[in-house]
């Protein structure tokens, strides 16, 4: 199935330009207004990040960016349309168009960045990666994981990273690559390998998958950096500045104490700060090529980026993930937003 | 011929009417239309790519790959470039198509003539066997025999063991490895002496046969040659094989030879599946030579083993070989699905791991489809070699 996919976006990438003359001169903002919905690239199904519940509605925190972007274009959080995609499957689908940006717990790397025709703009979850264990095993620390069997999900960074990890700490390991995440942890419930590594979100999000989750426990170690965000095409920096700005209003609304509760009653603040944030003074919008109200449909639609977390992966969800660095600078995080002015 | 028509026919058609022109006309035309098509194709992929700042080339062929594989065949590592990644996937791939074509053929035939046994249970089984694995997708096949069957084998710690030497657990089967030691050339030197004189006596017995009638044994006595003398050059060298036998070392077993559960799911749901179709083409193969050359062989006084061998499977051949080739082209591309089992394949480690780490998705999928078109037709020609050699001579 992949592969058919792989290639149909091969010849879309071919064939494109019989129309590109046209689909270049519009921009992607122009083309998601005359489409009257945002087309975005999730994942197939991860809890807390972006999964579709049993009537089909997504829910996560990459949904939520998504979502907060449509807001903030047609007023409306739901003129979304969802793409689920496969780790392998992310990259064509955003370079050929069929998705209008991507947000799918996609990591952030120079390579990336720099040579696939894409740009990351921002980042909505600051990770690491990790490894989930069975109890069974005695195992506490990565350090004696040498000689261990490794299920991973192809086409990520975790496949790189845990073969730096263990070349640099002089130990062997081996990788079973599985296609889906759903895979993986049916290899690792299976018992085809003793250890799964993916990023600490995930394998918090994945131990909740086991039929018996209190059997595997996350080891403390965490063996790179893993910062996720949205991603957007190059060459089209309106779009890019939307998708970046959108993200960043929202931290800015935390930090400022507007909440999607108290943003009708913040409209009438005498911080020029807020005001800027909501519309009410400045033509922020304008400049985006939005509505100036934007950073209030957002953030009444959706919500700041502290409710996003909290509704989605935080402490009182199944995820159970502390704010750790995600926390805003001012508590002691690294999540630190440009000023809207 | 040609100029004989212009000749004969001085005042003849203008070019426009005349029929030779006008079809040599059309199919330039025709040809115009393909490479311009392809040059269009090419063209806008590359200008596209540039335009939105993806990098292409084949470059990245040198970089290092920096992941790790589970099973090579070629040596590898994480430092290597994912060039080398390439021919790992590629090995792989042959090695599952290699071993499933053998099986499924094996197999195939079986199931094929105990499908027409007289024996009605035998034939009801077989009929069972081909309607139900045929009709069931290979990819639920896949994962049955990958998740039903690991599931229900012990974790290393608790290994079925085989006399201390064999070990099979969720990790995989531990064989040992046979390790030559000093003087295994003898060995080699048995082994070579001993095909050299299995092919002298069946050159042998065939003329002595064709001279005087008389039959001679060759394959008893071929097989006991075959076994007898490199046993004992064997011996004679001082027994110069070590085994590597496998232990379980901290996680897992270290050393041995080391059969992957992947590759033995994917081998057996290839396997199987390719052969209930395989049984089917035998079987049509074997009706389609008429009742009339078993009776005359029969009359003839052949018994019924030789029958089959001398005069219904050839004759069977000429029906089966075609359809037996597309089977085996269907059972290489059908390996692809290896990469739902992590099954390090070429489309898995190569059209997965390495296009994802690399962005060269135009590139490395053309590489792949090249290759599989190459095997493909490689197959096609030795099978329609080995086609023509059975195939009914005009004489």
């Amino acid at each position: 199935m992949r592969k058919t996919k792989s290639i149909a976006l091969g010849i879309a990438l071919a064939v494109g330009t019989f129309s590109a003359s046209g689909a270049m001169a519009a921009t992607t903002l122009e083309n998601v207004k005359e489409k009257g919905h945002l087309q975005c690239g999730v994942t197939s199904g991860l809890p807390g990040f972006s999964q579709p519940d049993e009537k089909g509605n997504w829910t996560g925190i990459d949904v939520d960016t998504c979502r907060a972007v449509a807001a903030a274009i047609f007023g409306d959080a739901k003129a979304v349309e969802f793409t689920p995609l496969t780790a392998k499957e992310r990259f064509t689908a955003l370079q050929s168009g069929e998705i209008d940006m991507l947000s799918r717990n996609t990591t952030w790397t120079l390579t990336r960045d720099a040579s696939l025709g894409l740009n990351f703009a921002g980042v909505n979850y600051y990770d690491g990666q990790g490894f989930l264990i069975n109890k069974g095993i005695g195992v506490d620390d990565a350090t004696q994981l040498d000689g261990a069997t490794i299920c991973i999900q192809a086409g990520t960074t975790t496949e790189l990273n845990a073969s730096d990890y263990f070349r640099a700490k002089g130990m062997d390991f081996k990788p079973i690559v599985f296609d889906t995440s759903e895979q993986t942890v049916q290899g690792f419930a299976a018992g085809r390998c003793d250890v799964l590594t993916s990023d600490r979100s995930q394998l918090a999000a994945l131990r909740s998958k086991l039929a018996d989750p209190s059997s595997a426990k996350i080891l403390p170690n965490t063996i790179s950096k893993e910062p996720l965000g949205p991603v957007v095409r190059q060459g089209d920096d309106q779009w890019f500045n939307i998708v970046k700005w959108v993200l960043s209003v929202q931290i800015n609304a935390e930090e400022l104490g507007v909440t999607s509760a108290n943003a009708d009653a913040m409209l009438k603040s005498d911080n020029p700060n807020i005001q800027r944030l909501l519309g009410t003074d400045g033509d922020m919008g304008a400049k985006l090529g939005l509505p100036d109200d934007f950073g209030y449909q957002a953030i009444k639609l959706v919500g700041n980026y502290g409710e996003m977390y909290d509704r989605n992966v935080g402490p009182d969800t199944p995820l159970g993930l502390d704010r750790g660095i995600n926390a805003l600078w001012t508590d002691g995080g690294v999540l630190y937003a440009p000023p809207v002015r | 011929m040609k100029k004989q028509t212009i000749d004969t026919r001085p005042a003849g058609p203008k070019p426009w009417n005349d029929p030779r022109v006008r079809s040599l006309f059309f199919q330039a035309i025709a040809i115009a239309f393909v490479f311009w098509g392809g040059w269009v194709l090419v063209d806008n992929t590359l200008s596209n790519m540039e335009s939105r700042g993806i990098s292409t080339g084949f470059g990245f062929l040198n970089e290092t790959a920096g992941f790790g594989i589970i099973m090579n065949l070629v040596p590898y590592d994480a430092t290597m470039s994912y060039g080398r990644t390439f021919w790992v996937g590629l090995t792989n791939t042959l090695l599952v198509s290699a071993m499933g074509v053998v099986a499924a053929t094996i197999l195939g035939f079986i199931i094929g003539v105990a499908r027409l046994s007289s024996n009605w249970l035998v034939a009801k089984m077989a009929l069972v066997y081909i309607e139900v694995i045929r009709n069931i997708p290979l990819l639920l096949q896949i994962f049955f025999w990958y998740f039903a069957v690991l599931s229900n084998l012990p974790s290393p710690r608790q290994s079925v063991d085989v006399g201390g030497a064999l070990f099979l657990n969720n990790r995989g089967l531990y064989l040992p490895e046979p390790l030559t030691q000093e003087g295994f050339g003898i060995v080699w030197g048995g082994i070579l002496l001993a095909i050299a004189a299995v092919v002298g006596i069946r050159i042998w017995a065939k003329k002595r046969q064709l001279a005087t009638g008389q039959i001679f044994p060759t394959f008893k006595v071929g097989v006991a040659i075959l076994v007898v003398v490199p046993l004992v050059s064997y011996l004679v060298a001082g027994s110069p094989i070590e085994w590597d036998i496998p232990a379980l070392k901290g996680f897992n077993f270290g050393g041995g030879i080391t059969i992957i559960p992947e590759l033995a799911a994917l081998w057996i749901a290839l396997s199987l599946y390719t052969a209930s179709f395989i049984a089917e083409i035998v079987r049509s193969g074997i009706l389609s030579v008429s009742k009339g050359q078993t009776e005359a062989s029969k009359a003839l006084g052949l018994p019924n083993g030789l029958t089959l061998r001398l005069v219904v499977i050839p004759q069977a051949m000429r029906v089966i070989i075609p359809p037996l080739t597309s089977q085996y082209l269907n059972l290489v591309k059908n390996s692809s699905l290896a990469t739902a089992i992590g099954y390090p394949d070429l489309v898995a480690v190569f059209m997965g791991t390495t296009l994802n780490q690399t962005g060269q998705a135009v590139e490395v999928v053309a590489i792949t489809m090249a290759v599989y078109l190459t095997i493909s037709l490689l197959i096609s020609l030795f099978m329609n070699i080995y086609n023509r050699a059975v195939a009914i001579k005009e004489r």
